[in-house]
């Protein structure tokens, strides 16, 4: 939690600074930051998604200056980079694999705050924040996938804007001001690449507000209960920037793994033809990280009703921390609401199986056909939010929690047994 | 002493309207402004002169043999000729009371050639799936017309949708026989 400065100016230059720009100060009190001392793996993602913006960004940055963003050239350019330009072959697949692995490490940050309850008060900002950094990212990530002007990149951005479509009335307009003209085309490739270009300022901003929001209220932990005394916490250095940097170390060895030996396992091989407006690739295919939302846009056979869905996928998100009406943050201590949660994960892994098919053909579960699949996993996705966490927490019995972190954490041994608390609103 | 034939503001008595009436008139005014340098900044994302002056091209149907369909590049997206068999016609007719998501007759969708006659032989329509804007495949599906295989959208022989979730039958794009056998487009 945010406390008093503790950070003493030493010398007459450091006070002279200290007096006009304390920077220093904000360096300091970010680096004693008092962190729950009881955090687990699953709270070092965080720092990984920091280290993820600034691959993206840097990576980014350098193939914009190898990149041309037109028809003719986008798809060549791309294949220069990767033959070319000195270590093109790398900055570029640093840049795609990257993406990925962006993806991959802030589902299991969501995941995290889903499990713990790190969405619930005092948090609910600071949640909605990272909502939109999600949701901004999802837009960085599409634009980007459009640039190399390859099958998938064309018809991906087809059936995207194609969404805009759908609205009532300025529907059709409003789509081709999107793309700025009757088809994607020249001006849609060049706004896509100005857009992608500049979200990731934005999501870098976001996420300065996401750690300002972070510092107000402090972690949350795995049991949920909130700090209480000195004891609960520990200085973010060295505690947690070792943690983190070990975390980090693992998730660069998955990241190289990618990188270095399978550098274009999680994209398509459509994307290595040059689109052409004439030729639908036979099945189109968002990104994986996409496959989940695009099962639930085909569950229902009604076009603006799919898209209503879709969204509404992402909406629910911004309205958790007000439908779950457990007190109790950790699901550690929730029993029947924890195997809810693990069902939840499962749908999501089988929504993404039904975004990777073809809705008519069977899936391995009873022969039953991807669309109803990913129209069931739907249904939980929606009941989840909207059904199950509203209602469980008014009939769920939570189990007793420790009245503090401290006491969690040091209960063994020869130490007393301490004493059992029902602490409210945690 | 008072100046004569002069007032001091200090000396009127206070008058809110007059306050209330400069912030509104300051506020519309700024906010008239804001909007018009607004909309250029909008307004420039839409389709410039050059994209709308694409304009139309000319199409010699009579190169299109029975059986087979030409694409041709439109404003960016592909136009679709079909050169129909007699049977292709004969099912497109048969189907036009059939019960289908946007009901449209075979004959409403053809246009005269210049001697008012209409020959059902030739079917233009813009190949883009009314889904989400892919190209549906030709001869294929449960219709004999198209198939889109995004989202498996199922098109008859008029281009009509039949099955799956497009809204919409296949647009017909503006065009009208210039010739016997030459279709402008746009």
């Amino acid at each position: 939690m945010a406390g008093p400065s503790t950070y003493e100016p030493k010398g007459n230059i450091a006070r002279w600074m200290d007096q006009r720009l304390p920077i220093v100060r904000m360096g300091s009190d970010f680096l004693s930051f008092p962190t729950p001392r009881n955090l687990n793996y699953w709270w070092t993602f965080g720092g990984i998604l920091m280290l993820c913006l600034l691959i993206q960004i840097i990576s980014g940055v350098i193939l914009g200056m190898h990149y041309v963003a037109h028809v003719d050239h986008a798809f060549d350019s791309v294949q220069r980079i990767r033959r070319d330009v000195p270590y093109g072959w790398l900055l570029q697949s640093t840049h795609a694999v990257g993406a990925s692995m962006f993806f991959l490490a802030v589902y299991m940050h969501i995941f995290r705050a889903l499990y713990y309850g790190s969405y619930k008060a005092p948090r609910e900002v600071l949640w909605i924040l990272g909502c939109v950094i999600y949701l901004v990212m999802m837009a960085t990530a599409f634009l980007g996938y459009t640039l190399p002007w390859g099958q998938m990149s064309f018809w991906g951005a087809t059936v995207i804007t194609g969404f805009f479509g759908a609205v009532p009335v300025v529907g059709e307009s409003l789509q081709q001001w999107l793309l700025g003209g009757y088809a994607v085309d020249n001006a849609t490739l060049n706004r896509f690449y100005s857009l992608h270009y500049l979200l990731p300022f934005v999501i870098a901003g976001l996420s300065v507000l996401h750690i300002w929001a972070l510092h107000v209220t402090g972690s949350s932990n795995p049991i949920g209960v909130s700090q209480k005394v000195k004891t609960d916490s520990l200085p973010f250095h060295p505690y947690f920037t070792v943690k983190d940097m070990f975390a980090v170390t693992v998730f660069l060895i998955i990241f190289a793994f990618f990188l270095f030996y399978l550098p274009d396992a999680l994209g398509h091989a459509d994307n290595y033809i040059k689109a052409d407006p004439l030729v639908t690739p036979a099945h189109i295919v968002p990104e994986w990280y996409f496959l989940p939302f695009y099962a639930i846009l085909r569950a229902v056979p009604d076009k603006l009703a799919g898209i209503l869905l879709m969204l509404g996928a992402i909406a629910v998100l911004f309205v958790l921390p007000w439908l779950d009406t457990s007190k109790v943050r950790s699901m550690r201590f929730r029993p029947i609401a924890r195997w809810f949660f693990f069902i939840f994960v499962v749908f999501c892994f089988i929504l993404g199986y039904c975004g990777a098919g073809t809705p008519d053909d069977p899936t391995i579960f009873f022969g039953i056909s991807f669309y109803r699949l990913s129209q069931i996993a739907t249904l939980y996705y929606f009941a989840y939010f909207l059904v199950i966490l509203p209602i469980l927490g008014l009939v769920e019995d939570p189990e007793e929690r420790p009245a503090s972190i401290t006491q969690a954490i040091l209960n063994y041994g020869d130490k007393p047994e301490p004493e059992k608390v029902f602490a409210p609103a945690e | 002493m008072a100046e004569v034939g002069i007032v001091h503001h200090d000396d009127l008595p206070p008058d809110p309207g007059k306050r209330d009436f400069i912030l509104l008139a300051t506020g519309a005014v700024g906010a008239i402004g804001a909007a018009s340098v607004a909309w250029p900044l909008v307004a420039q994302m839409g389709k410039a002169a050059d994209t709308l002056a694409l304009g139309s091209i000319e199409i010699d149907v009579s190169k299109v043999p029975e059986g087979q369909q030409l694409k041709v590049l439109w404003r960016g997206k592909p136009v679709f000729v079909r050169h129909r068999t007699a049977d292709e016609i004969a099912k497109a007719q048969a189907a036009d009371n059939a019960d289908m998501p946007d009901p449209a007759t075979d004959a409403s969708r053809l246009m005269p050639k210049p001697d008012g006659n209409v020959d059902p032989s030739y079917l233009v329509t813009i190949g883009v799936c009314t889904h989400f804007g892919c190209v549906p495949v030709g001869e294929a599906g449960d219709y004999d017309g198209w198939y889109c295989p995004c989202h498996g959208s199922h098109y008859d022989e008029s281009g009509r949708i039949r099955k799956g979730p497009a809204p919409r039958n296949l647009e017909v794009p503006p065009y009208e026989y210039i010739s016997d056998t030459v279709i402008k487009v746009g």
